[in-house]
C-alpha cells in the first residue's frame, strides 16, 4: 500500500496543509492509469465551505483496507463533515472522494450504502421499532421493492446480531434500550449492510466508560475499514491504527498513536498542557496523555489558576 | 423468528378488514329514511352489474345506485386515501402529527378548488381536481420552506402547517366573498367542510383511480419510508435518494389530498388518526401498515359519514365536523406523548 499514509509525523508548525503532502491520495480520483492500486475509501483534497465560512480545506486521508483510523480535533475542526464527504451525504466542494477509485459521485446511493456504513453520534427515532427492526434496516440497500427478505438478508442480519451479542435482546423494543445498548444495536445495523468501509462519528458519547471501551473492542475487532471521530485522546491511542487529526479544517498531523500524541501536538491543537507516558518503548508503545492544564494565551491569570504551576 | 408469525397475521387482518368494509358499506347504505334492507342492496349491485333483474321500484333502486351506494363508497375511498397520505406523511416528516388537513395541505386544495369553480376556469370534475392539485402542491411546498427555514422540528412543521391553514383558509374566504354569488357561496361552504353528500359516481371513480395509483406508489416505497426511521441522513447512508424519494411522494400524497378534496371537501382528522390505530395493530413497517391503515380509515370515514348524515335526521352534519370532533382530542393525545416523550 504505497499510498497509504506517507511520512510518519507530519506536523504543524507552519498551519500549511499537510493533508497534500500525501500526493497519490490527493490524485486519486484522476483515473485507472495510475500505479497505485485504488483500493477502498479515499478523500481527495477535500474542501467544504458553510455559510461563507470554511469547514474543511484541502483534507486527503486514506485508510489501509481492515485498519482502524481515528479523527482526533477540538469542536468545530471538520471531523464530523468530513466524515459526512466520506459518506456521500454531502458532497465536496473541491476536491473528490473515492471508493476504489470511483467518484462517489459517481455511484448511486444503493451501491455506496452496500459498501459503507455509518454509524452517527447519537441516533433516535419516535417510531416503534424492536431490535430486529433496527437491524433489518441494514438491509435496506441489498432489497428490492415488492420482494420478501432473501435468505442472505436473514442471514446477515442473524450474523449482525450475533457478533454485537444482540441475539437474545432481538424483540426488545428500541425504546427501552440504554444509550450504550441503542449504540450496540447501531453497529449491528451498520453490519447488516455488509460494509468494508465504517463510518462512526464520536460513537462514545454519551456512554460510560464500560461501554465505551466495549464499543471500541467490537469496532476494532470488526472486519471491515473504520474511521472514527473521537474526543477522548487515550481511547485514540487504545483503540486505533492512525490517527488523523484536524484544525480549522486542515490536517495538522497523521501518523500512529505514538507519532501524532505528543505534549507539543497536543499543546498546539487543543490549547491543554499534558504530560504523555508510553507504555513501552518502540514504535508500538501506545502513548498514555495525562492532562495538567490549559494552555496560558491570551489570558495569563486566567490559566493561574486552572494549572498549578 | 417470531416476525414469521406476525406475517399471516397481517394478511389475515386485511382479509377480515376488507370482509369488514364490504359489511360495513352494504350495512351503512341500508341506513335512513327509506327503508332499505342489505338484501335489496346486494339485488340492486347484481342487476347493475348484469347479474340478475331488479325486483325494486325503480326509486328504490336510485336511492340505492345513485345516491347511498356511490356516497359510501366515496367515503370508503376518501377514509383509506386520507389514511394512506397521513401514514406517509408522518414517515417522511418524521411527524406523529402530520396529515394532509393539519399541514394545510387540504386547505390549499380547497383554494385551488374554490378558485377554479367560483372563477368559472371550467367547472368539470377534471378541472377542479386540476387546480385542487396545484393548491395542494403549493401549500404543501410553502409548508416544507417555512418548517426548513425554521429549524424542521416537530413543532415547527406543525406552526407551519398551522400559518399554511390560516392563509389558504383565508384566501379562500377571500375568493368566494368577492367573487361568488349567495347560492355557490352556500355550496362552497358547506362542501369545505368536508360532506360527502350529492356525490355521483364519477367522484368514485376518478378518486378510486388516484388512489389505487397512490397506493402502488406509496407501497413501493415501503422499505424506503421504514429506511426514514433515524432520519433523512440516516436514510441516505442506507442507500435511500432522499430528495426523489421526498418529490415523488409529496406529488402523490398532494394529488391524492387534491383528487379527495375536489369531491368531499377537507375532511380533517382522518390522516391523523388512523394511521395510530394501524400502528397499534401491525406495528411501524409500511408494508404491513398503509394497507392495513388504508382498511381503517375506509371503514372508519363509512362509519362516521353514516353517523353525519342520519345523526340529526333529516339535516345533514358535515362529516369534517363529526371527524373533527373525534380527531381534536386525539390530536391533543398524540402532542402530549410526544412532548413526554422528548
Amino acid at each position: 500500500m504505497t499510498a497509504e499514509h506517507i511520512g510518519t509525523t507530519e506536523h504543524i508548525g507552519t498551519g500549511e496543509q499537510v493533508g497534500a503532502a500525501e500526493g497519490a491520495a490527493g490524485t486519486a480520483g484522476a483515473g485507472k492509469g495510475e500505479a497505485v492500486p485504488d483500493v477502498g475509501l479515499r478523500a481527495g483534497r477535500v474542501s467544504r465551505t458553510a455559510d461563507g465560512r470554511v469547514i474543511l480545506d484541502g483534507v486527503s486521508i486514506s485508510p489501509a483496507p481492515g485498519s482502524t483510523v481515528g479523527l482526533l480535533g477540538p469542536n468545530g475542526s471538520g471531523k464530523s463533515t468530513l466524515l459526512r464527504l466520506l459518506s456521500g451525504v454531502l458532497t465536496p466542494a473541491s476536491g473528490v472522494v473515492t471508493l476504489d477509485g470511483s467518484p462517489l459521485g459517481e455511484l448511486g446511493r444503493r451501491d455506496i450504502a452496500r459498501r459503507i456504513a455509518v454509524v452517527e453520534q447519537q441516533a433516535d427515532t419516535q417510531v416503534e421499532l424492536s431490535v430486529l427492526d433496527v437491524v433489518r434496516l441494514g438491509r435496506t440497500p441489498h432489497r428490492r421493492a415488492w420482494t420478501p427478505p432473501s435468505q442472505a438478508d436473514e442471514e446477515a442480519v442473524r450474523d449482525a446480531l450475533t457478533r454485537t451479542g444482540l441475539t437474545d435482546r432481538a424483540q426488545q423494543s428500541w425504546h427501552t434500550l440504554s444509550g450504550g445498548e441503542r449504540q450496540r444495536v447501531q453497529i449491528a445495523r451498520a453490519l447488516a449492510q455488509e460494509p468494508r468501509e465504517l463510518l462512526l462519528d464520536e460513537p462514545t458519547n454519551h456512554l460510560d466508560i464500560q461501554h465505551q471501551l466495549d464499543l471500541l473492542n467490537l469496532v476494532t475487532s470488526l472486519p471491515v475499514t473504520s474511521v472514527v471521530a473521537l474526543h477522548d485522546l487515550n481511547l485514540a491511542a487504545m483503540y486505533c491504527d492512525r490517527l488523523v487529526v484536524l484544525r480549522e479544517g486542515r490536517v495538522v498531523a497523521t501518523g500512529t498513536p505514538a507519532d501524532v500524541l505528543t505534549e507539543e501536538l497536543i499543546a498546539e491543537v487543543y490549547g491543554v498542557r499534558t504530560a504523555v507516558t508510553r507504555d513501552s518503548e518502540g514504535p508500538d508503545g501506545r502513548p498514555h496523555v495525562r492532562f495538567l492544564g490549559t494552555v496560558s494565551r491570551s489570558e495569563p491569570r486566567e490559566s493561574a489558576h486552572t494549572c498549578p504551576e | 423468528m417470531t416476525r414469521r408469525t406476525a406475517r399471516p397475521r397481517v394478511g389475515l387482518l386485511c382479509a377480515a378488514g376488507t370482509a369488514l368494509l364490504v359489511a360495513s358499506v352494504a350495512v351503512a347504505i341500508t341506513i335512513g329514511p327509506a327503508d332499505i334492507r342489505v338484501a335489496d342492496v346486494w339485488s340492486v349491485v347484481a342487476s347493475h352489474l348484469g347479474w340478475g333483474s331488479a325486483e325494486l321500484s325503480p326509486i328504490r333502486d336510485g336511492i340505492v345506485w345513485q345516491l347511498r351506494l356511490p356516497r359510501t363508497l366515496l367515503a370508503a375511498v376518501c377514509g383509506a386515501g386520507l389514511a394512506v397520505c397521513g401514514a406517509v406523511m408522518q414517515s417522511l416528516l418524521r411527524n406523529p402529527l402530520a396529515d394532509p388537513f393539519v399541514l394545510g395541505v387540504s386547505s390549499g386544495a380547497s383554494t385551488g378548488a374554490v378558485v377554479v369553480v367560483v372563477l368559472g376556469a371550467g367547472g368539470g370534475l377534471v378541472s377542479v381536481s386540476a387546480g385542487a392539485f396545484l393548491g395542494a402542491l403549493l401549500s404543501f411546498g410553502l409548508v416544507l420552506l417555512l418548517s426548513h427555514t425554521l429549524g424542521g422540528t416537530t413543532d415547527r412543521v406543525v406552526l407551519s402547517g398551522v400559518a399554511a391553514m390560516q392563509l389558504f383558509s383565508a384566501l379562500t374566504s377571500f375568493v368566494v366573498m368577492t367573487a361568488a354569488d349567495a347560492e355557490t357561496t352556500r355550496g362552497v361552504l358547506f362542501w369545505l367542510l368536508g360532506s360527502l353528500g350529492g356525490v355521483g359516481w364519477t367522484d368514485v371513480w376518478v378518486c378510486l383511480a388516484v388512489l389505487v395509483v397512490a397506493l402502488a406508489v406509496c407501497l413501493a416505497y415501503a422499505r424506503t419510508l421504514d429506511a426514514f426511521a433515524f432520519g433523512q441522513d440516516a436514510a441516505a447512508t442506507l442507500g435511500v435518494s432522499v430528495a426523489r424519494t421526498r418529490l415523488v411522494l409529496l406529488c402523490v400524497t398532494a394529488l391524492l389530498t387534491a383528487a379527495l378534496v375536489s369531491s368531499a371537501g377537507a375532511i380533517g382528522f382522518v390522516g391523523l388518526v388512523l394511521p395510530h390505530a394501524a400502528r397499534a395493530l401491525v406495528g411501524s413497517g409500511h408494508a404491513r401498515l398503509l394497507p392495513v391503515a388504508a382498511l381503517a380509515g375506509a371503514v372508519f370515514l363509512v362509519w362516521v359519514d353514516t353517523l353525519a348524515r342520519t345523526v340529526l335526521d333529516p339535516q345533514e352534519v358535515p362529516v369534517g365536523v363529526v371527524t373533527s370532533l373525534i380527531g381534536v382530542p386525539v390530536f391533543v393525545l398524540v402532542l402530549y406523548r410526544t412532548r413526554r416523550t422528548r
